[in-house]
């Protein structure tokens, strides 16, 4: 049987990366299993000519496109927004935009305010020095005083303005309506060892320059060289416990395919909004018939994606297309509660620069506005390089009817059962949803684009995985505690996405880093006492 | 990953037609169309995990045509087309997909876009930086973000 190790965390992507290196300090025996392995950056699609062709193939963020050994199906046909993730060192940080806005202090106080979900059992200055400790380590570019945002000090400045800002800015200063340079990881200039971005284009799936931001090359080899032990190519089956009801360790699978038993004092779960619940449901037992922590009945319920309400058309300037991060700018002037609107709560907009040439074409003749035959050619030239988009991130409250549960019938390629998702879209985030349209219309309009086309909710956008373990301090109600210890088993913590108790209206990474750096916290000032 | 599936002779003879009917050569672009013998080519040789829609997409085009699609009449041809395109489903647009995906990848049509025939990385683009006094009536506008009790 293997040694013991003091900590074993699931998953080394945002959070796992980012409470590993935390802890490192400890001089614990830490121990990450990963199921992925090491990125290699010379495979990455800018590297090749046929970069856009990949993204439909082995470089799809669907993980069922997708189809690499280090994926697990998921079962998603009864969501109107399917799953997309990423599974290696950096896990999704490898594949994502890295638009870098935070939760808002008023999203921890969404029962107080506005009556309804419920209030976070800690708020958003407790994670302030977290955010800020983790924007260094992330590295991330922007412009510090926007009025409507909480205050960021971005190591690096934003990046450029571009065909398409300007563009975006002055339609949004005819109507004077907010908006904003994003903070976002993608670096603007040298910064510790990474080199700036040279706008190699849509750098959502991965970046050959290392400018975008990923775990794989910021938190891990600062946890690496601290002593934490990767082990990659390891998928975990489940987490045992023992008779006292603590976790003992961990079954995995080796590279080699191999049934393995590791024990561990302390556990930490940091597989996300489907995959940490489809390990708790896995780890089902005698002592824990219906999973693991699982007495509230809560693990997997409270699925929240964020609807993505998408609005786009074509301008007659030309438009930054592909020759720049897909995201630079924000916007924040419906985030907040006005029920004039006829919802609760709010989205957050992120404007999109453009789209390459295969990417557009392939999705304008989707949608019936580049026609086949003679005319192709003509209108291919007035659509392609002179896109413009408007995308709402729209507030998903949590209700307990979307959830991720285990599928009866597919497994992995291990065997273990694949997680399934039911998801409805709520009647508030569908008047949410209109509202922002109209909103992006009026956008569209107003800078002169024409050939206006929506996607909502944008199918392939479930990227933020949410609320799955909720955070809170009533047992019956929650997973987790207040600090990310679970209320039933009392050496397993939860650091990522799931323990999020709502989702605001912004891309979740920045938070979900914050939230581990915290729990991390928290677990080192009370190691003394951790089981108490 | 590759589908052990290939294309018989009628079907890639009805690939190039159905191609050409989506993408017609250009004498004022100066472009071939996507029947092209080197577009043609690319597509065959990097259908790999799409091969199996593909067939499928083809056999159902061979249902409508009735006969090989390059055989019926103009009229007749286009009514197969609109049919196929209308009512194809996914395998349809997988087709149509990898054939875009090839033709917009061919140094002739991209030379003819004005793009670089090359790689994103290493070179990269330059993007203006802007003029950022475009931001000045947002700093200027009185406004604060809702604060939490």
């Amino acid at each position: 049987m293997k040694d013991p190790v003091d900590v074993l965390i699931i998953g080394a992507g945002a959070s796992g990366a980012a409470v590993a290196w935390s802890l490192a300090e400890t001089k614990m025996h830490i121990l990450c299993l990963e199921q992925g392995g090491w990125m290699n950056p010379a495979e990455y699609p800018s590297t090749g000519r046929d970069w856009e062709a990949k993204f439909y193939g082995e470089w799809s963020s669907s993980p069922n496109v997708r189809g690499r050994p280090e994926d697990y199906p998921i079962n998603d046909d009864n969501s109107p927004i399917k799953v997309v993730n990423y599974n290696a060192v950096g896990g999704s940080t490898v594949m994502y935009t890295a638009h870098w806005p935070r939760l808002h202090p008023a999203d921890f106080k969404v029962k107080t305010l506005d009556g309804v979900a419920d209030d976070w059992p800690i708020d958003y200055d407790a994670l302030t020095p977290f955010f800020e400790e983790n924007d260094l380590m992330m590295g991330t570019s922007g412009l510090s005083g926007d009025p409507l945002s909480p205050l960021t000090h971005p190591p690096m400045p934003q990046q450029p303005l571009g065909l398409s800002g300007a563009i975006i800015g002055k339609a949004m200063n005819e109507l004077s309506w907010h908006w904003w340079p994003s903070d976002t990881t993608v670096a603007t200039m040298d910064y510790e060892g990474r080199a700036r971005c040279i706008n190699l284009g849509h750098c959502t799936p991965a970046c050959a320059q290392g400018a975008k931001s990923s775990t794989d090359i910021t938190y891990w080899p600062h946890a690496v060289r601290a002593g934490v032990e990767l082990r990659t190519h390891c998928r975990v089956r489940e987490i045992t416990t023992d008779e006292n009801g603590m976790a003992s360790g961990v079954v995995y699978y080796d590279k080699d395919g191999v049934e393995q038993f590791q024990p561990a004092h302390v556990v930490i779960i940091a597989c996300n909004g489907v995959g940490t619940p489809r390990l708790l449901l896995n780890s089902a037992s005698s002592r824990f018939p219906n999973g693991l922590a699982n007495s509230s009945g809560l693990v997997g319920k409270n699925l929240m994606f964020h609807p993505y309400a998408q609005i786009y058309g074509y301008v007659k300037e030309p438009t930054d297309s592909n020759r720049a991060p897909p995201t630079c700018l924000w916007s924040k002037e419906w985030y907040d509660t006005d029920l004039s609107r006829g919802f609760v709560r709010g989205y957050g907009v992120q404007f999109v620069r453009g789209a390459g040439p295969v990417f557009e074409a392939v999705v304008s003749e989707q949608k019936g506005i580049l026609p086949w035959g003679e005319d192709h050619h003509r209108v291919f030239r007035k659509l392609n390089g002179h896109r413009i988009g408007f995308s709402a991130i729209c507030e998903d409250l949590p209700e307990e009817h979307n959830r991720v549960t285990l599928d009866p019938v597919l497994k992995d390629s291990h065997g273990i059962p694949a997680p399934k998702i039911d998801y409805t879209i709520s009647e508030n985030s569908r008047k949410m949803m209109e509202h922002a349209l109209a909103r992006g219309r009026e956008f569209l309009e107003t800078a002169g684009a024409t050939d206006i086309c929506v996607n909502s909710p944008i199918p392939w956008g479930g990227w933020h995985l949410l609320g799955t373990a909720r955070m809170g301090t009533d047992p019956e109600r929650s997973v987790v505690n207040e600090w990310g210890r679970t209320h039933d088993v009392k050496n397993l913590f939860i650091v990522d996405g799931s323990i999020f108790v709502t989702s605001g209206g912004v891309n979740p990474t920045s938070t979900i880093q914050a939230l581990a750096l915290y729990i991390a916290d928290q677990m080192k000032q009370r190691l003394a006492n951790l089981f108490d | 990953m590759t589908d052990h599936v290939s294309l018989t002779p009628r079907q890639r003879d009805d690939l190039r037609t159905i191609a050409a009917m989506i993408i017609p050569a250009s004498e004022e672009y100066r472009v071939p169309g996507a029947d092209d013998d080197i577009i043609q080519a690319d597509i065959i040789a990097t259908l790999g995990r799409d091969t199996r829609q593909v067939v499928a997409a083809l056999d159902h085009l061979a249902r409508l045509a009735g006969m090989p699609l390059a055989d019926l009449e103009p009229a007749a041809r286009d009514s197969v087309a609109q049919q196929f395109r209308s009512a194809g489903g996914v395998a349809a647009a997988t087709l149509v997909r990898v054939v875009l995906q090839c033709y917009y990848r061919d140094d002739r049509v991209l030379g003819s876009l004005g793009l670089e025939l090359r790689a994103p990385f290493p070179k990269g683009h330059v993007l203006p930086d802007g003029d950022w006094s475009l931001l000045d009536p947002v700093k200027a506008r009185a406004g604060a973000m809702r604060r939490a009790p």
